[in-house]
């Protein structure tokens, strides 16, 4: 649905160049919610911008729904504007317009009549939760609320994809939390592809299906989130389940990642009991990703290398994805 | 002198003050109706033709955006800079080809005009750019032609601020209206000249006097609260 082929993007000239965007590749599938992480800075807000085309690149090609965005220019960039809605972090709603003024708008400028916005207006509203405030301004509204006519607005002319920069980073974890799930539940009834950006781990693990993580604008890594959990020394496997510092005491330490499949068995107790090792949890972080129990746990394995070699081949042979870290 | 004890003295002064007011305010009226237009214009181009505006580049050049802004900006500050007396003295053969004359309140309008446009189009300039632009983002995401953008969101989200904007205008055009009456433009200028300064009238002088004040507390509270029920912030 969304295609970024080896874009970049510079700023300033000479000394003071900033590279935004360096080679940055995505391949984000129909219906697919996809986030990338990445520190203030990183360059996640000119790569979202790439996509509707607010920011265009130095290099390289973005294509959505088939079309190459670098190259459509006035009515042809708008009325693709029109399959694309966007949030924001601060909403931007407009102050002199009611919260149905404010959805309104995006039908207005898709040229629909008066009486076919107001429709489309209130059905909207109902979808993210807000029908009984269509007559109120945004200066009247928590900030969740405020998203929801955020969300309102850019899904009022029914694109096919959302693109949302940092739009929960503004809310507390409680807010946070609905508005993710809002945007889940959107994107699987209306089919939407939704691209996501933020500097928060935690909204990665709980809403996205596959994701990349961003510095100095490069991709650091990319994949679905399962994916990546259980690949080595995966930057968001560790970010999203840190386990702290590692203990050399001559001891074997391993880390087990889990996936939905194995966390209902009891691993470890078998382990202890089948060696007869004295299996010390080092530490251990399970996370529902959405709906699947994932997590990961560090284990210290006492005992002679054999036995050792034996118990991790063990775990392994039962699907566990197993790392060494540390003998 | 005037003879306060002639029984016609009170009426002539009411009568006198009465079509005072009405040319004041006629001459105020037209002058504020074109400052809006052009004024508006004028702050909205200033602020889209500067590097990153809507209108940075007319017809493809920003070459152009650039001229146009800078002359704009230099037109505004010179306009700004002349002091009243003087730009409507400059201005009389201006107003003559124009009106016809440089005589009443009708010719009063063009001195008026030409030094409300300046003072207005700062104004706009200042409550359009503090608009922010995450709106006009937002706008374009939705994919807004540039029009509707200046119209619904530059504009529209600026308005309480151009109401305060209007009345200081209006307050500002009420005190120029009184100089331009005093040499031929008529109004309550032209009365405190006539019958205040020439005809030492006390009565007159300080009827003018509550009557301008009248009108400048009368505007500024109708812009204080219009722009009070427009804001929604
Ligand atoms: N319009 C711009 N002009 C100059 N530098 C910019 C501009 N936009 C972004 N940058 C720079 O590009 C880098 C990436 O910015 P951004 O994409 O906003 O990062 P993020 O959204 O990840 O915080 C930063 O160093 C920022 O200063
Ligand atoms: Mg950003």
């Amino acid at each position: 649905m969304i295609s970024v082929d080896r874009i970049s993007k510079s700023y300033g000239s000479g000394e003071n160049v900033v590279h935004a965007l360096d080679n940055v590749s995505l391949n984000i599938a129909k219906g697919e919610i996809f986030g990338v992480v990445g520190q203030s800075g990183a360059g996640k807000s000119t790569l979202i911008r790439t996509i509707n085309s607010l920011e265009r690149p130095d290099s390289g090609t973005v294509t959505v729904d088939g079309q190459n965005m670098n190259l459509l220019q006035g009515a042809q960039l708008r009325s693709a504007r029109h399959n694309i809605g966007m949030i924001f972090q601060h909403f931007n709603l407009l102050s002199s317009r009611t919260v149905q003024s404010n959805v309104e708008l995006s039908l207005e400028i898709t040229g629909m009549d008066r009486g076919a916005r107001r429709k489309r207006a209130a059905e909207i509203l109902d979808l993210v939760g807000l029908s009984g405030k269509a007559t109120a301004y945004p200066a009247q509204l928590s900030g969740g609320q405020k998203q929801r006519v955020g969300i309102a607005r850019a899904l009022a002319s029914k694109p096919s994809v959302l693109l949302s920069d940092e739009a929960t980073s503004a809310l507390d974890p409680e807010t946070t939390q609905q508005i993710l799930d809002l945007i889940r539940q959107l994107s699987r009834e209306l089919g939407l592809t939704v691209l996501l950006i933020t500097h928060e781990m935690d909204v990665v693990k709980r809403i996205c299906d596959s994701a990349a993580v961003m510095s100095q604008g490069r991709i650091l890594e990319q994949g679905t989130v399962e994916g990546l959990l259980t690949t080595e020394k995966s930057l968001l496997g560790q970010a999203l389940f840190p386990l702290g510092e590692i203990p050399l005491n001559g001891n074997t330490i391993i880390e087990i990642t889990f996936n939905g499949v194995t966390t209902d068995r009891p691993v470890i107790a078998q382990l202890a009991r089948t060696y007869n090792i004295d299996v010390g949890i080092l530490g251990a972080a399970i996370e529902t990703v959405h709906g699947h129990q994932t997590g990961r746990t560090r284990l210290e394995l006492p005992g002679s290398a054999e036995t050792v070699a034996a118990a991790i081949a063990d775990l392994r042979g039962q699907g566990l994805f197993v790392e060494v870290i540390g003998c | 002198m005037l003879d306060r004890n002639d029984p016609s003295f009170w009426s002539d002064l009411f009568q006198t003050i009465l079509q005072g007011a009405g040319e004041t305010l006629y001459t105020v009226g037209f002058s504020l109706l074109f400052t809006v237009i052009f004024g508006l214009a004028a702050g909205v181009v200033l602020v889209t033709t500067e590097t990153g505006g809507l209108l940075a580049k007319p017809f493809g050049s920003r070459t152009l955006g650039i001229v146009i802004n800078k002359l704009l900006d230099l037109l505004v500050n010179v306009g700004r800079s002349i002091p009243f007396i003087i730009l409507m003295i400059l201005l009389i053969p201006f107003t003559r080809m124009l009106v016809g004359s440089f005589i009443g309140p009708t010719a009063a309008i063009v001195p008026l005009t030409i030094a409300g446009i300046p003072f207005f189009a700062r104004l706009v300039e200042i409550g359009i750019r503090e608009v922010p632009v995450g709106l006009i983002e937002a706008a374009e995401s939705l994919g807004a032609t540039r029009w509707t953008i200046l119209a619904k969101v530059m504009v529209a989200e600026a308005v309480p601020a151009l109401a305060l904007g209007l009345s200081t205008t209006i307050v500002g055009l009420i005190g120029y209206s009184a100089m331009v009456g005093a040499v031929g433009g008529g109004g309550l200028g032209d009365v405190a000249f006539r019958y205040g300064y020439q005809r030492y009238s006390p009565e007159y002088m300080f009827a003018v006097v509550i009557l301008l004040i009248v009108f400048v507390q009368l505007f500024q509270s109708l812009g204080n609260f219009a722009a009070r029920r427009l804001s929604h912030r």
